[in-house]
């Protein structure tokens, strides 16, 4: 059980500039997120997309922003537990326990929901019988290519992950790679190697079809694929691959008892505490009257909701205002040394 | 105001004054109409404002920015006369204009 003041969930941009305003004020987080990396949608949606309305940046990508925040939060040394998606929430005497599904377990004053719209799962096939196969012939992702050598693969997509997969397996395994349009979202160098390893043979593809159905007896051996015009094709697979990006989930923060609005999750603008004491929820994911959703109102959320985990972290002491340009305690958390 | 023709997949038609300048999603979030979710908020990043335009209008519409192909890859269950809710800016033109809601949007 990891003992610290307060747990946020969620790495995006507004967990991370909060984690920044709890180490000022002298009290100590760690950070879950389920996806692997921290950066939350500006990593995952936009990495190279600019954004233009940070104050005082006058333009830079989601990248370069999730950067900056690393950076700037640095001198806190904050542990973050990645690919660790929240389940559980307890209340323990005036503490709070938390379990992920890696069963990473926390004892903490306050929670801070940071979730953005949720967390990041991949997008699955709309036919029903995918459900049958997921997990022993059909993935949304690869975590051991070995198994496809020498096997059929049918890879769906257009994007990077469904090219580049399509490019890798060929070298060990027979691949169809089946989209939905002529055009491809992925890097054009990819795409131009798909289309010679298709000239070449070495994979066969199919572009304007999308999955019809998928059967099999135990594990998946035909899928069914449908051309735009209504031509149906056969073909054996071994396995499936699905490559359809992400999309994002509330999940089990559903099932904690917080009020709950059209997937948002509903705080005061006081200091953004939900109806549950100790609870706080930023960004994205909170909802009150006039919530903008923009990066920089995440960012005075998470300022205001720092403040308010104070008194249920150290309940016998009393939270003085003070100014990172003035503030010794400040500038010692910081590790900047005076002279 | 241009009139909007929701019909959601329960078989249910709602059609709503949407003011000009909105989009086509903003109307049905602000209307409560269920069905479209819009999480990235009108970015043309999540694919979760999925609509089927009625095949009258599909060519009165705005054609696609290359960035809603893109994300109508991710869409669950696209087809030809698939758009992102969001891409559509209502205005006159698009008086009458009806739209599909999938069954889900992932």
């Amino acid at each position: 059980m990891i003992k610290t003041d307060v747990l946020i969930i969620g790495a995006g941009p507004t967990g991370l500039f909060c984690a920044h305003q709890l180490g000022i004020i002298g009290l100590t987080c760690e950070i879950v997120d389920n996806l692997d990396k921290a950066g939350g949608q500006c990593i995952e949606l936009y990495p190279d997309k600019p954004i233009y309305d940070i104050p005082a940046i006058p333009e830079c990508t989601g990248e370069e922003l999730t950067n900056n925040l690393l950076k700037q939060i640095k001198p806190f040394n904050i542990n973050f537990h990645l690919n660790q998606r929240v389940e559980e929430l307890k209340k323990v005497g005036n503490r709070w326990h938390i379990r992920t599904n890696g069963n990473k377990e926390f004892d903490v004053a306050s929670v801070i929901i940071a979730g953005g719209v949720g967390s990041f799962e991949p997008r699955k096939f709309p036919v029903k019988e995918c459900e049958k196969f997921e997990g022993n012939s059909l993935f949304y992702s690869v975590k051991d290519k070995t198994i496809f050598k020498d096997k059929t693969i049918s890879i769906f997509g257009g994007g990077d992950s469904a090219l580049d997969w399509a490019i890798e397996l060929s070298n060990t395994s027979k691949v169809n790679l089946i989209h939905r349009r002529d055009g491809f979202s992925g890097a054009e160098s990819s795409v131009q190697k798909v289309k010679e390893l298709n000239d070449q043979g070495k994979i066969n593809l199919y572009t304007k079809y999308q999955m019809e159905a998928v059967s099999g007896e135990n594990n998946i051996d035909t899928v069914k694929i449908k051309h735009d015009e209504g031509e149906i094709k056969e073909i054996k697979s071994d396995y499936v691959l699905g490559f359809f990006g992400l999309i994002m989930q509330l999940g089990p923060i559903l099932d904690w008892g917080l009020n709950i609005d059209k997937k948002k999750v509903e705080v005061n603008t006081e200091n953004f505490e939900t109806n549950i004491n100790g609870i706080f929820a930023i960004g994205d994911i909170c909802s009150y009257p006039g919530k903008l959703k923009l990066i920089l109102s995440g960012f005075h959320e998470g300022a205001l909701a720092a403040r308010g985990c104070f008194k249920y972290a150290k309940p016998d002491e009393k939270l003085r205002f003070e100014f990172t340009t003035t503030s010794k305690a400040a500038q010692e958390r910081l590790g900047i040394k005076s002279d | 105001m241009p009139k909007i023709t929701y019909n959601t997949h329960d078989n249910n038609t709602h059609t709503i004054d949407v003011q000009n300048g909105l989009t086509v999603m903003e109307g049905a979030i602000q209307n409560d109409i269920p069905g479209i979710d819009a999480d990235c908020g009108g970015g043309m990043s999540c694919a979760t404002c999925h609509v089927y335009v009625n095949d009258e209008w599909l060519d009165k519409l705005p054609e696609k920015e290359d960035g809603e192909e893109d994300m109508l890859d991710m869409a669950f269950e696209p087809k030809k006369n698939s758009r992102l809710s969001c891409q559509l800016i209502v205005s006159d033109k698009l008086d009458g204009l009806v739209v599909n809601i999938p069954s889900k949007q992932g």
